[in-house]
């Protein structure tokens, strides 16, 4: 019945040896970038390269490209109130001192 | 799943296909919707510890760069190509699952076991370091600075974040076990392989951690 369908379609094994040699490069990217004074820039150059590797991952490795709709919603989701419980206590944190200085 | 009988001599029911799916694309996709809801609670599980991490590291920038100091970047950073290259073996396995690959398949998952265990086996290194240097939280901190009790405070989130971390490898190791002998048995193949894929999601998923953790707990502050 349902023999001759298939659930994907197969990827390349030479997708997925390419997206390790770019997180390869990145991890040897982001150690160079932290061991070099970048001024107030090496945190978000150093967050900036992690998320480009978490989004190789997550794209290619996790097949979210390939993925539904209603998943691509609930990888979103996650995101968002990932964000939200971010900005909201930051929004706390970061102003608190306003009132002495 | 796996005690489900076949029909005898019949194709017309898939053994894995459980009754109250309509096919094997309606239950693969309904696998990974589920898995990626699992992993959404994960995600802010872990985003807890990532918050509480960052706030502190916004009032104690210089105790942080003081913490970060102390880990073993080299170690760090063969931990990071460690985990990658099991990710990549792990991708590989449900690559090869898809083809119905049973040897390839287990030996991919194999590799993956085999890497998760070195990267345990470094992280237990770098733990004894932590260890023999005084800055285990608690007891044994005999680590001395100016700084020294925000030090502390950082090493409690380092093994608060990177412990929960080894614990989802350690389950995941177990995992890869059972897997690796499911393979062995054949079950996997172009039809149903949605196991395996959800290993790998789950697998990739404590990579992400780790990709994270390694810039914010051996990176950041680093330069100074």
């Amino acid at each position: 019945m349902t023999e001759h369908q298939p659930q994907h379609q197969v990827a390349s094994i030479w997708m997925y040896v390419g997206v390790f040699l770019a997180l390869l490069v990145g991890t040897w990217l982001t150690v160079f970038a932290a061991v070099h004074d970048l001024g107030i820039l090496n945190t978000p150059v150093a967050l900036a390269i992690a998320t480009v590797k978490a989004a190789l991952v997550i794209l290619f490795f996790m097949h979210a490209i390939h993925s539904t709709r209603l998943t691509w919603v609930v990888i979103i989701g996650s995101f968002l109130w990932l964000g939200v419980l971010f900005v909201l206590t930051f929004a706390d944190y970061l102003t608190r001192l306003w009132a002495i200085q | 799943m796996s005690d489900v009988t076949p029909p005898a001599g019949e194709h017309a029911h898939h053994p894995f296909l459980q009754h109250h799916f309509e096919d094997l694309t309606q239950q693969h996709e309904a696998s990974t919707l589920g898995m990626w809801m699992f992993l959404s609670t994960e995600i802010l599980f872990f985003g807890g510890l990532f918050l509480a991490y960052a706030v502190y590291r916004v009032s104690y920038e210089a105790a942080w760069a003081e913490g970060a100091h102390h880990q073993n970047l080299l170690l760090g950073t063969i931990n990071t190509a460690v985990l990658i290259s099991s990710s990549l073996t792990m991708a590989l396995a449900v690559y090869f699952s898809q083809l119905g690959r049973r040897i390839a398949t287990f030996v991919t998952l194999g590799l993956t076991f085999i890497f998760g265990s070195v990267f345990l086996i470094i992280k237990g290194i770098e733990y004894h370091a932590h260890y023999v240097e005084g800055l285990l939280p608690g007891a044994y901190f005999t680590y001395h600075s100016p700084l020294a009790a925000k030090v502390e405070l950082f090493m409690v989130f380092y093994f608060s974040m990177t412990g929960l971390h080894a614990l989802h490898m350690v389950i995941g190791a177990g995992l890869l076990l059972y897997f690796m002998w499911r393979a062995w048995r054949g079950d996997f193949g172009p039809e149903y392989y949605s196991p395996v894929e959800i290993m790998g999601l789950y697998w990739h998923f404590i990579d992400i951690v780790w990709i994270f953790l390694f810039a914010m707990l051996y990176l950041i502050g680093r330069h100074h």
